[in-house]
């Protein structure tokens, strides 16, 4: 046992708790300058804190601004897309992996080649066919472009076809359809699979910025990342603390379900972003 | 149509016919909601943008006219074309580079530390979870400013961060790298954890170093895993677009604008959709080609080691 503590390890324990400190530094000089009083956010030399500890910064930020409004539009987007993204894409994969129809290999590869075109170079015909649909500045033009997930129908394509079939067969002998077979046996089989996409998923809508960034200019529909980017370049000014408040309240909310959840989202990610080959 | 699978030879593979027609039902409509919605939302555009491509089209609809190859002809003969894509690729060489290499080195060094797991991927994945207008703000805002910003503050330096033409892209890759290590550092750990115990054990009997183990057991295993991550990162990298827009706008000097801003700009600003949509898909077949490059690689690397 006294030998894990070796020369190596204290070394190897030195460099790594650098390294995370040079990680974390940014993030607590954010905290710190939300909680200085606005004069002294910008003194030189700098100082990690202010003459008092404030949070009036706070304060401001929840009673002025519209980061709460913008905070349950990402919430509810992000759980929508994810609710959406998970059952729809099961259904796919499992109707690729376990049922025959006509066309079936054409559609597969269709949905195979979707993962290579990036979303971002859709832009502008994604933009024009929301216009069309008069859909610009609601939630399904944010919402239903994220659904189109084919990198997800792919993982679970994958995962169904592992998974024995001899279960569900015992299920159809006991008179069960296919769609019971489907809620009530393979669905909750694979729900560390389906927690793991759906992590990836909310996280990946949670943050996107470019596509909500397009179709929203109205403050009511604009979600957190969208909402914060409009105030900076906008009403804000150069109020430092305010700001930085902002930022914390915008970055703490998935920081704390990470704390939380460390080990499922850990699992989550690392599953999802490896499967994808 | 239970009947029909109800036989007991249903598993054994001789009545396989059987089981494939009670199973044929019910599977268009399984896949039906997804499609519906991969259609219209993924392959209907990708179809209508390779056509505004070819087009003279506005962003309000007006002007809709077929003009052939003139976008990209206008495209490659156009400066601004040229030094954002040169950005994006330079952006994509300058950041794959160290995410890759820094990812692998925090994995080991988090692996072979079991202790406080939760401290170190909470402080290198942290900021991963994090908007790309969360870190953007805060860099720009708090950490970059020449006077009173975090950076020049405690090295003492004197460096305009964002402001100096040839420094921007580095500040932005430093961000970048800082913002998305985190994922490659996941990948790499996972990986790390799935390599069997007693390979090191059988190692340490045989009086390896832990620099052997290293160089003779964990890097071979983690190659493919590195491959996988070398391509992700590219095809993520050519992405870029959002930490750019929110830090530097593509400035200073266009020394930063990636490709995806300039057609964003001609498109969104300038209003010119049709040759937005082609400067798009001048960055769709440079993604394409990476990822094919990446089939056929890991195709030949299968086929090695099977």
């Amino acid at each position: 046992m006294t030998k894990r503590f070796s020369i190596s390890q204290v070394v190897l324990l030195v460099v790594t708790l650098a390294l995370a400190i040079m990680w974390l530094a940014p993030l607590a000089w954010a905290v710190a300058t939300s909680l200085k009083p606005e004069s002294e956010t910008t003194k030189i030399p700098l100082e990690w804190f202010g003459s008092t500890i404030t949070f009036e910064s706070y304060a401001l930020v929840l009673g002025t601004g519209g980061i709460v409004k913008w905070a349950v539009n990402s919430t509810v987007t992000a759980v929508i897309v994810t609710f959406m993204t998970v059952l729809f894409s099961a259904m796919a994969a499992y109707g690729f992996a376990r049922t025959q129809f006509k066309g079936q290999r054409v559609l597969l590869g269709l949905i195979l080649a979707g993962i290579m075109v990036p979303p971002q170079v859709l832009m502008a015909p994604l933009f024009a066919e929301m216009v069309a649909f008069g859909l610009v500045d609601t939630w399904w033009a944010i919402i239903l472009p994220q659904v189109a997930a084919p990198l997800i129908v792919y993982i679970l394509f994958k995962f169904f076809q592992d998974v024995p079939p001899e279960l569900e067969q015992a299920a159809f002998v006991d008179g069960a359809g296919r769609w019971r077979v489907f809620f009530t046996i393979v669905l909750p089989l694979s729900r560390p699979v389906l927690a793991a996409v759906s992590i990836f998923t909310f996280i990946n809508t949670w943050n996107n910025f470019l596509w909500p960034f397009l179709v929203s200019t109205d403050p009511n529909t604009m979600t957190l990342p969208v909402g914060l980017a409009n105030v900076v370049q906008g009403t804000f000014g150069l109020r430092y603390a305010q700001i930085m408040a902002s930022v914390v309240l915008a970055g703490l909310p998935l920081l704390v379900v990470f704390v939380l959840f460390q080990r499922q989202i850990v699992r989550g990610v690392a599953h999802t972003g490896l499967a994808g080959q | 149509m239970a009947t029909t699978v109800a036989a007991p030879a249903a598993a054994a593979p001789v009545a396989k016919p059987k089981v494939r027609h009670a199973w044929t039902q019910h599977g268009l409509l399984f896949v039906a909601p997804f499609l519906l919605i991969y259609v219209v939302f993924l392959i209907w555009p990708t179809l209508l943008g390779l056509q505004m491509s070819f087009s003279s089209v506005n962003i309000a609809g007006g002007n809709d006219r077929f003009v052939g190859f003139d976008n990209y002809a206008e495209a490659f003969t156009d400066p601004r074309m040229w030094r954002s894509l040169g950005n994006t690729v330079l952006f994509t060489i300058m950041s794959t580079i160290p995410l890759v290499l820094l990812g692998l080195v925090l994995a080991l060094l988090v692996h072979n530390l079991r202790f406080m797991q939760w401290l170190w991927r909470l402080s290198f994945f942290g900021p991963f979870l994090l908007p790309s207008a969360v870190i953007s703000i805060l860099w720009l805002q708090m950490i970059y400013p020449p006077d009173y910003g975090l950076l020049n503050g405690t090295l003492g330096t004197d460096v305009l961060w964002l402001g100096d033409p040839a420094v921007a892209m580095w500040s932005v890759v430093l961000t970048t790298v800082w913002w998305t290590v985190g994922f490659n550092f996941l990948l790499y750990l996972a990986a790390l954890q799935s390599i069997p115990a007693h390979l090191y054990e059988a190692a340490a009997i045989d009086g390896a170093s832990g620099w052997d183990k290293l160089r003779s057991i964990t890097l071979p295993l983690l190659r493919r895993t590195t491959l996988l991550i070398v391509v992700l990162q590219l095809v993520a990298s050519l992405k870029v677009f959002d930490q750019i827009y929110l830090m530097t706008g593509g400035g200073p000097q266009d020394s930063t604008r990636p490709i995806i801003e300039y057609a964003y700009d001609v498109g969104f600003t300038g209003y010119r959709i049709g040759y937005a949509s082609a400067v798009s898909y001048i960055l769709f077949a440079l993604i394409v080609i990476v990822s094919l490059a990446q089939l056929r690689l890991f195709r030949k690397r299968e086929e090695v080691t099977s």
